[in-house]
């Protein structure tokens, strides 16, 4: 049977909130029986966007990342639940039943994403239920995907080994696999939000003069092996990303035949702008 | 057909539609009177006595009619009368005195209306949806949507999707791949909240007037912004607003009422302040306020001068350029450009999918801004940040190294261009002794000089781009900032050095020039509505011709700048240089207030309640109201916030969702011609009445139309129609009758325009120029006779070339140092180097924000406040976000979301504060438009807690010669909050007023 997946590209996605807005306009105001009671005006983000920054200045990028109910195939929030509380529906969406959810916080706690909400006016653990009232009328995309202006966010309906073979194809992820919950959420370039990288720029004085160094091969190194390499743009910025963060010490090794090399050691937490990195001449401000 | 049997033919009209029509029947039942229509030739005619929903009538004239239309003749009666409705025959009988009414206004305009409701029976109008709901069409700032009701409530807003009855979408090839936009339209995030402001708590509902407010006695103007309301009736509300009309009129004279509105409205060309707002305040009489072109600053007082394109307020044509960008370009450079967050204006995520297109060609890309914007944290590219206001030392340097390299198109400054020599001798030092060199800006921008030098070299290598601004040729950003007038034209220069029309050079960040057709007629905004308004619209150039209508003219000429009302009211006096576009040349008609033999303002009447959120050094504003030289105050608002809170009475308006009205996508008109190239489709919208008005609200024309109908113009303002009637007739007005019927537009409720087929697309924007050929582009601009040498040839400006130096600024002030005949580089006056910086180490930048539309969407417990960039919650409420850096809160002692006190001599404004590397050091970035004001203490006098960014920026014009606003940055220190509401000052002489208006 063919079941609901949302596949959210974080190369794609700018922070522009549509989706969470979308959310906010399917379930507050309004009532769907079996699958949501009313959504508080304010305080809740069933789609919540969440941003994070990686580099200083001037070497950056912002990663942003709309986070939901995974709709698990494993949930443990339906684990928690008493009474069928929560189902989880054929199409592979998980409804927390509003008329039978009320006072039941186990099914909030239960959520190790921090993806179910408590509604405190009603007494009810709410999450965002894929639209599962709107795809069942006869819709074929959450409120999320119609809104949002990049197509970051898809939803697609295909048997679970389709959805297989393309996680394999587009080199999809979950978040926190290691939950062990089988999230039918998956995340593209997801490396975007999580890994880090070693950045710097290079100058270098050329008849007299500071310029970028463009052009020049900068290799990164670890325990002596090369785990990265990169050239140098028209301003001789380098960046070697997709680096575990806090995953220890580095070896920046420049080369070029005018200017001569330089090794830096490079100790990783999270992205780091090495600055301007001067190869002949004095050395240039950071 | 003889006039006494269409007389008995509309009375036969009427009873059917009464007896099909419950709604109709009801109408009938409203009034009981008798109305009366004759021939004054043959004194034939018909009355029609209206009693408790029955209509008695007879041939022949009745003794005492409450209501008489008269024509002139027989034959003019009979004319007029034959279906269908021929407007300009109307107008053209009402003006020469051919046709006319007689009686009390109510009735008179109930029964004009009853009759243009009678053919308004039996429409349908929206699409049934499988589960129930109703599914209509509405317009916003941010975009047009479907619009689902159930119930009388709205349901959902969703984007419009297309389907294959929709015309088919453009596609354009590139570099051997093939583009094509997404077949939908898009919505900005304040235009998808907007179910939740519709509904929000605070909604005005009905008519208030201020407790202590008694326009017969103790008027206490002292307390506006203290004290509280009580509702009132409409009645009471609008004997109230046309008895104070009179009043002033009748105790003061000409130029006591002040009409002013905010940059935007709802959306709607029909309801729109440039439409039915600008009628009521030519009607009653109205101190102007003008406007100054508030988001083309630089390049209207500044890049004009250079190349003329004064109808577009300095900004260049657009055609064609999407097209050029992704089949030449090879770079583009974003500058002070974050399309991302503004969207266009109205374009909402239009342009978004088309700037992902730039990846996928390759095409380098270069982000100059102080912030690393959302523009850039979505496209990547090299990010530059000048300190704020200091934009204009990079491009020098720029030239400089084009100029000592050889990097620019020697045969386009040869044979287009004058006055390269001085400009070219500046740059290079000959003239002043200081070579703009990288280094030398380095000083300035704290750019390091070799990237600038790189950044020089790959432009002048590679076609490139600029996207100046939110739309690419110029709006927003840095144009609206002290230095504003150089950054514009130091652009525009460096644009003149590379060849702008050249394949591959233009201006342009795929926002403007998508290949869609624009020979199509639809009016915009701007074009006027309804207004009948000549001079102060677009309305002359081609609405009126096709929708004629009753002209309207103020009978005031004074007028006010709309940055300096508070001065106007406080201190009496005000100065300012004109919006008008017309010429280049129209700029410099300096205007003063109070006029010649005017009375100075006495009582506002206000549209809105924006400025204290939108408008500069804004406490201004607070203390403006709330004193005895506005005697009256009337704010007609949808929300109770912002400044509506300052006023005697307020009067509720609805929302567009609440009423008729018709438009198209970013269609404005006017100064923005051919603005729908921003979008993807040319999406016409028939705006349902997709609810009916909240509480006692109610549109913007019928609380215009109720008022004048207490002055006895009724008729003069309505022409005796309906909203619903002025929508048939600008649909009728417009080329979409020969594309669809009335009935499938009111139903469906928009209309897609066919794009271009391939072969038949608009030529690219200047390359005419560049080419030297006559001007080839659908854009009717300049005016005939601003071509100096041959119709078509050549530009505006007075050598028909882009001038480096501007003949037009040596005829007006040579020696203008803020604006010399070439542009030279002057410090900004509030920034590093100035004696205030001591105290206020930090440069705020105050941009556009994406999810408040100058006010619109936000606070009002909107759905975005609980957006993290837009508002966060600390302690229960939801405060603004300045942005600092990392370091910068650490040598304070900020933490993530720590309340700060963001203040100077201006004022104080509590925010939420966010660490951040998107800003370098000595830079903090909060943006503007908080519907919010929240102060903490004495309106005006203290700290404000709503997040009014505004309250902090100078007053001061960005040249002395011009009347612009230099909102944009501003000096500021922040500070951890220690939970006091009152002002500080950080500077040695604490004084609130630092710089005399200009």
């Amino acid at each position: 049977m063919k079941k609901w997946n949302l596949i959210v590209d974080l190369a794609k996605c700018f922070n522009c909130n549509n989706c969470a807005l979308a959310v906010h306009d399917e379930y507050h105001g309004n009532e769907h029986p079996g699958v949501a009671a009313e959504m508080p005006r304010q305080g809740h983000r069933w789609i919540d966007v969440l941003q994070r920054e990686r580099g200083v200045y001037p070497m950056i990028d912002v990663v942003s990342m709309p986070v939901t109910c995974n709709h698990c195939d494993d949930p443990p929030c339906l684990k928690a639940a008493r009474d069928g509380a929560v189902t989880k529906r054929a199409d592979g969406i998980v409804v927390i039943v509003p008329e039978k959810a009320k006072g039941q916080r186990q099914i909030m706690e239960a959520c190790p994403y921090g993806a179910v909400w408590w509604n405190d006016e009603k007494n009810l653990p709410q999450a965002w239920p894929f639209d599962a009232h709107l795809l069942d009328s006869g819709w074929t995309k959450t409120r999320a995907s119609q809104v949002c202006p990049t197509e970051a966010i898809r939803t697609l309906r295909l048997e679970d080994d389709e959805m297989l073979r393309m996680v394999a194809e587009e080199g999809l992820e979950v978040l926190h696999p290691e939950y062990g919950t089988k999230p039918r959420v998956y995340y593209k370039n997801l490396d975007r939000w999580r890994k880090a990288f070693v950045g710097g720029s290079l100058a270098g004085v050329i008849d007299g003069v500071v310029e970028c160094l463009s052009d020049i091969r900068v290799e990164l190194s670890k325990d002596g092996r090369t785990v990265g390499t990169a050239t140098t743009d028209t301003f001789g910025d380098f960046r070697i990303d997709g680096l575990p963060e806090g995953s220890g010490r580095y070896r920046v090794e420049i080369f070029d035949p005018r200017f001569g090399s330089k090794e830096i050691e490079v100790d990783l937490g999270t992205s780091v702008y090495l600055g301007a990195i001067m190869l002949s001449g004095p050395e240039a401000r950071p | 057909m003889k006039f006494s049997l269409l007389l008995f033919g509309l009375l036969q009209a009427l009873r059917v539609q009464a007896k099909r029509y419950p709604q109709f029947a009801k109408r009938l039942r409203e009034k009981n009177f008798t109305a009366q229509m004759m021939a004054l030739d043959t004194r034939g005619g018909r009355w029609f006595t209206f009693q408790d929903g029955r209509i008695l009538s007879k041939k022949g004239l009745h003794p005492s009619p409450d209501v008489t239309l008269s024509f002139a003749t027989e034959e003019v009666g009979a004319r007029l009368m034959t279906p269908p409705l021929k407007e300009l025959e109307q107008v053209e009988a009402i003006k020469n005195f051919q046709m006319s009414m007689d009686g009390p206004d109510e009735l008179s305009l109930w029964f004009t209306q009853t009759i243009m409701l009678m053919r308004q029976q039996g429409i349908e109008y929206g699409t049934p949806m499988p589960d129930g709901t109703t599914r209509y069409v509405s317009h916003t700032n941010g975009g047009p949507m479907f619009v689902y009701v159930r119930n009388g409530k709205i349901v959902r807003i969703t984007p419009i999707e297309f389907t294959e009855e929709d015309a088919p979408s453009w596609t354009i090839e590139a570099r051997g791949k093939r583009f094509t936009p997404p077949r939908r339209t898009s919505l900005a995030p304040h235009s998808m909240c907007q179910k939740s402001t519709v509904y929000s708590p605070d909604r005005l509902l009905y008519p208030m007037k201020r407790v202590d407010f008694d326009p017969n006695g103790e008027r206490n103007c002292q307390n506006r912004g203290i004290s509280g309301y009580e509702r009132i009736s409409w009645d009471e509300a609008l004997d109230i607003v046309a008895g104070e009309i009179k009043r002033v009129k009748r105790e003061h004279g000409q130029g006591a009422i002040m009409g002013t509105h905010g940059s935007h409205h709802t959306w709607g060309n029909l309801g729109y302040y440039i439409s039915s707002a600008f009628k009521f305040f030519n009607i009653i009489g109205t101190t102007k306020v003008v406007h100054n072109p508030d988001s083309w600053e630089g390049w209207y007082w500044g890049a004009m001068h250079h190349f003329g394109y004064s109808m577009r307020l300095g900004q260049t044509e657009t055609y064609s350029c999407v097209e050029d960008l992704m089949k030449d370009a090879e770079m583009v450079v974003f500058w002070s450009a974050d399309p991302e967050t503004t969207s266009g204006s109205y374009a909402a995520f239009e342009g978004t999918p088309r700037r992902l297109w730039l990846n996928e060609l390759g095409i380098e890309v270069v982000h100059i801004d102080p912030y690393y914007n959302n523009s850039a944290s979505l496209i990547g590219g090299k990010w530059l940040a000048p300190k704020p206001g200091t934009d204009a030392a990079l491009a020098f340097a720029i030239a400089h190294v084009w100029l000592t390299e050889g990097l620019y198109d020697k045969k386009f400054v040869a044979e287009r261009t004058v006055g390269f020599d001085k400009w070219a001798d500046y740059v290079l030092g000959k003239e002043d002794g200081i070579p703009k060199t990288p280094e030398w800006q380095e000083g300035e921008t704290g750019i390091p000089a070799r990237e600038a030098r790189a950044l020089a070299r790959q432009w002048g290598r590679k076609k490139t781009y600029l996207g100046a601004g939110g739309w690419g040729n110029g709006h927003g950003g840095a144009c609206r900032s002290a230095t504003g007038i150089q950054w514009a034209r130091t652009l525009a220069c460096l644009m003149g050095m590379q060849g702008m029309g050249r394949p591959g050079v233009n201006y342009g960040c795929m926002q403007w020039g998508t290949p869609i057709d624009i020979r199509f007629y639809f009016p915009g905004y701007a074009d006027g509505g309804l207004s009948g308004d000549l001079e102060g619209t677009g309305l002359a150039i081609n609405l009126y011709q096709r929708m004629p209508q009753l002209p309207t003219y103020n009978p005031s000429t004074q007028k006010i700048p709309r940055l300096q009302i508070p001065e106007a009211i406080l201190e009496g006096k005000a100065e300012g240089y004109p919006w008008d576009g017309k010429t280049i040349e129209g700029q410099f008609r300096k205007f003063s207030y109070p006029a010649p033999g005017h009375s100075p303002v006495k009582m506002m009447y206000k549209i809105g309640g924006a400025s204290i959120g939108t408008m500069n050094d804004s406490n201004r504003y607070v203390k403006a109201y709330r004193t005895d030289a506005l005697e009256f105050v009337v704010n007609q608002s949808i929300w109770f916030e912002g400044e509506a809170k300052f006023a005697d009475l307020i009067l509720p308006a609805c929302t567009q969702f609440e009423r008729w009205d018709i438009s198209e996508f970013g269609g404005t008109g006017g100064y923005a011609l051919h603005g729908q190239t921003q979008m993807n489709h040319r999406v016409i919208l028939l705006q349902h009445k997709c609810i009916e008005p909240l509480g006692e609200s109610r549109s913007d024309f019928q609380i215009f139309l109720d008022i004048l109908t207490r002055l006895g113009h009724s008729a003069y303002f309505s022409e005796g129609q309906t909203e619903f009637d002025w929508v048939k007739r600008m649909f009728d007005a417009s080329d979409l009758p020969k594309h669809i019927s009335w009935k499938t537009f009111l139903k469906k409720g928009y209309f897609v325009v066919p794009a271009l087929p391939e072969g038949r697309r608009d030529p690219v924007a200047l390359r005419w120029f560049y080419e030297g050929r006559k001007k080839d582009v659908p854009e009717p601009h300049p005016l005939p006779g601003d071509y100096t040498e041959q119709f078509l040839e050549g530009l505006q400006t007075q050598s028909g070339k882009f001038e480096f130096e501007c003949n037009s600024l040596k005829r007006f002030d040579p020696d203008d140092p803020e604006r010399p005949p070439i542009v030279k580089y002057l410090r900004s006056w509030e920034g590093p180097g100035t004696e205030l910086y001591d105290a206020y180490p930090l440069q705020l930048i105050s941009p556009h924000s994406r999810f408040s539309y100058h006010t619109l969407s936000d606070g009002k417990a909107s759905a975005v406040n609980d957006i993290k960039e837009h508002r966060v919650l600390v302690d229960g409420y939801y405060y603004w976000v300045v942005r600092i850096n990392e370091i910068d809160a650490k040598k304070r002692g900020i933490t993530e979301h720590d309340l700060v006190r963001v203040f100077n001599d201006r004022g104080t404004v509590i925010c939420a504060a966010h660490l951040t590397n998107r800003l370098p050091e000595g830079t903090v970035h909060a943006y503007e438009s908080s519907a919010v004001y929240d102060p903490l203490g004495e309106p005006g006098h203290s700290a404000d807690r709503g997040g009014c960014i505004n309250q902090l920026t100078p007053k001061r014009s960005i040249a002395k010669k011009v009347t612009g606003t230099a909102a944009n940055s501003c000096l500021v220190q922040v500070e951890l909050w220690d939970g006091s509401g009152e002002l500080r000052s950080a500077s040695r002489d604490a004084r609130s007023e630092l710089v005399p208006a200009e």
